[in-house]
């Protein structure tokens, strides 16, 4: 079968699947290999093979294997009875290469990308874009002048090739293999993902995006993405992600690897939004040094099953982490989503803010760390979590862990659930607005505080998933 | 033609308990209706009822806006067809823009078939306007910038209600105890704004102890509520006299209202000290 798109009317027509205005999937037949489906040692032979990597990347894949094997699954978190590693394709390359025209991009795969508004955002607002599609990084461009000096913004399995010794450096060394079950997975069979690298004192205006694309069934996405910023630079990273909505399940385990040295900053969006047939089992980890700021906005509206704690180890004085995160679950959803923060230094400061909507029988929960280790005094962390629970059939949890093992130091922490206001909603009615509307409002105001730290076009975006996750919400 | 607000034989329960017991009332654009009755009696019953709160259920009787029944519409389409009420306690809306509120407000009651996500009234006369508006009313145009009610001083709560009384224009308006909890300034600002506000487009109803409110907005006719029910209808000076008097006359005048009334707080009392809240 072939997805015929010639015209804007066929687009608009079979974009609206259910709630989700993602779910439509493009023909796989021209695909260049799909591995088949299944984990073991073959396979992960198999990805070193087909990418042509170095013997040692070949063994760091195979041990992680080993170790993804010794790990039982965690206990706690979310159901993933039905999740069967087995049933799963963990290599699938839809283009022969990777292109800096969207021109040259494969038609069907450019088609979706324009529909997903990413050849238009490159033009109004990125510095940058890479584009991942199934396994493989499809599209890439970053502005000249940024390469000139010296920005490196690639895929990953090319970072390995062109730039080997920077890579051994850092890939791993805030992830180990070993960090859990799906770190391990993502290790030994990871494909993909940005790979960037801002050196000393150079400081990007516009952000860099990524934007993932899962488009067949049963499929496995296991980016790595790793980025160093040097000293006193600074970069806005953003990712989106969305897939097609199928019966049976897809997997999207991603490690992301962040380093942030002294007097630098980053800040890593993710506006994640997969369908609800999407396992998204996630570790993020950011080292931040010196008098640096590592900022996680984490953005959770879509998926089956979320389970992702972006953490900020602060290493040396000075160092600030900041976690804003906001998760929708809507029906048959669970967002167990949080953030970490590890103060391994003195004078260290953090702050998380969390904010989690559930509807329609989904399920969000809050699950964080804050932690002090022996020695790092004069330390600050503020912890403020706040759910908004949308009909009696929702239902949102809240899991603070706090480790404090030095007394000098000040941990703050706040949680609150309300659910929506029969006298908000009246007042607002009592104004014109329907119920929907009014609905839509009070959830838009109660996200609001994280929201305004979005760049306009990410607002918008946001505040537009926001309204298509409430639609049908009433009546 | 003028628009009639029609209230005839009005019974209303609140947890199953009625409150209101048969009102009437007719109230045409350009007339101040005085609505006056001491504690319990049902003044912001009727006021919550008209409006379309669900927690207030109609037992019986009808309500019509020139002849269109508004007991079948929720509260939304009810404010489409032209009511407004000011509440006595403004709802806080946390995160939601007083300017962005009021352009979806506007858009709505101005373009009463208008869907959600349909357009909003554009930005640059809407925002003129505004502005126009919270100058005559003396208002910071900070206001426009703040969340809905969200860390206001009492003072300013009502100021609100005014502002959006003043840009969504309706043909009735109720106005709840809007005088209620404020200090002497605030009540003048209140009630000056009110009357620069009514005219021949607006019928008006105020819930009201005071006669403050009543200074400055002359009724045309003034009815006294008690137990449930309208006992008396009079004109300006009616409200005087419940001001210079208080209720007790009105209670000698109707016994069977004032037994009523008693028998209900003595129920509500024995109510507070069963579940021990007294």
């Amino acid at each position: 079968m072939a997805t015929d798109l010639k015209d804007d009317v066929a687009v608009k027509d079979d974009v609206s699947i259910g709630d989700y205005a993602y779910g439509f999937n493009d023909p796989t037949d021209k695909y260049v290999f799909t591995s088949r489906k299944g984990l073991d040692k073959e396979i992960v032979g198999q990805i070193s093979e087909m990418k042509g990597e170095p013997a040692w990347m070949r063994q760091f894949r195979l041990d992680a294997l080993d170790i993804f094997f010794s790990k039982p699954m965690p206990s706690w978190g979310g159901d993933m009875s039905e999740l069967n590693f087995q049933d799963i394709f963990y290599y699938v390359k839809a283009s022969a290469s990777q292109e800096k025209s969207w021109d040259d991009v494969p038609e069907d795969i450019r088609k979706t990308y324009d529909r997903l508004g990413i050849p238009e955002a490159e033009k109004k607002y990125l510095s940058g874009v890479k584009a991942q599609y199934e396994s493989e990084v499809v599209y890439g461009s970053l502005q000249e002048d940024l390469a000139k000096q010296g920005v490196l913004f690639t895929d990953t399995d090319s970072a390995l090739r062109d730039h080997p010794d920077l890579f051994r450096e850092y890939f791993g060394s805030v992830i180990p293999s070993a960090d859990n079950k799906f770190a391990a997975l993502n290790s030994a069979v990871w494909s993909g993902g940005s790979f960037i690298y801002i050196p000393k004192g150079v400081k990007i205006d516009f952000p860099l995006q990524a934007y993932f694309r899962i488009n067949s069934q049963n499929m496995g996405q296991f980016e790595r993405t790793l980025i160093i910023v040097d000293e006193g630079a600074s970069v806005h990273y953003v990712e989106g992600c969305t897939a097609p909505t199928y019966s049976s399940n897809s997997l999207h385990s991603a490690v992301v690897e962040i380093i942030v040295k002294r007097n630098a900053r980053c800040r890593y969006t993710t506006i994640q939004n997969w369908s609800n047939n999407v396992y998204n089992l996630v570790t993020k980890r950011a080292m931040a040094y010196g008098d640096s700021l590592m900022e996680w906005v984490d953005g959770n509206l879509g998926s089956k099953l979320t389970m992702k704690y972006p953490a900020i180890y602060l290493m040396e004085p000075g160092a600030r982490g900041e976690t804003l995160s906001i998760a929708f679950a809507g029906k048959g959803q669970h967002q167990d989503a949080g953030a970490k923060m590890v103060h391994c230094a003195p004078d260290t400061y953090s702050r998380i803010i969390s904010k989690s909507i559930s509807r329609a029988g989904g399920r969000a929960s809050y699950r964080g760390l804050a932690k002090v280790v022996n020695g790092a005094t004069g330390c600050k962390s503020n912890v403020v979590c706040d759910a908004l629970i949308l009909d009696p059939q929702s239902r949102s949890d809240t899991y603070p862990y706090i480790e404090i093992d030095e007394d000098n130091v000040t941990i703050e922490h706040e949680a609150s659930v309300s659910k929506i206001g029969e006298e908000q909603l009246f007042y607002l009615m009592s104004r014109g607005m329907s119920e929907a509307e009014a609905s839509s409002m009070i959830v838009t105001g109660f996200i609001e505080p994280l929201v305004k730290e979005l760049p306009m076009e990410y607002a918008v975006e946001m505040n537009k998933l926001i309204e298509l996750q409430m639609e049908g919400s009433v009546g | 033609m003028a628009s009639v607000l029609k209230i005839e034989n009005l019974c209303v329960s609140v947890g199953g308990k009625p409150i209101l017991k048969g009102v009437d009332l007719e109230v045409r654009q350009g007339e101040v209706h005085a609505l006056m009755g001491p504690n319990g009696s049902g003044k912001s019953t009727l006021a919550y009822a008209l409006m379309g709160h669900p927690k207030y259920e109609v037992t019986d009787g009808k309500v019509s806006i020139d002849g269109v029944d508004i007991l079948a519409l929720e509260a939304d389409g009810r404010a489409r067809l032209g009511l407004f009420l000011a509440f006595q306690y403004p709802v806080t809306i946390p995160g939601v823009k007083v300017a962005d509120f009021l352009r979806h407000a506007v858009s709505n009651v101005r373009n009463p078939n208008r869907k959600e996500g349909e357009g909003l009234i554009p930005m640059a006369a809407f925002r003129k306007e505004l502005k126009q508006r919270m100058t005559e009313l003396n208002m910071d145009l900070e206001f426009a910038r703040r969340y809905l009610n969200d860390g206001f001083s009492g003072g300013e709560k009502k100021r609100m209600e005014i502002l959006q009384l003043a840009m969504l224009r309706p043909k009735f308006a109720i106005l709840d105890e809007t005088d209620s909890g404020l200090d002497s300034d605030a009540v003048r600002f209140v009630s000056e704004s009110l009357a620069r506000l009514t005219g021949p487009d607006m019928g008006v109803i105020i819930i009201t102890h005071h006669e403050r409110l009543l200074e400055f907005n002359r009724p045309s006719q003034t009815h006294v509520i008690l137990a449930g029910r309208i006992v008396e209808n009079g004109d300006a000076s009616l409200a005087q006299e419940l001001h210079d008097h208080g209720y007790a006359n009105v209670r000698a005048r109707h016994p069977d209202a004032a037994e009523e009334e008693a028998r209900a707080a003595e129920e509500a009392k024995g109510k507070l000290e069963a579940t021990g809240a007294k």
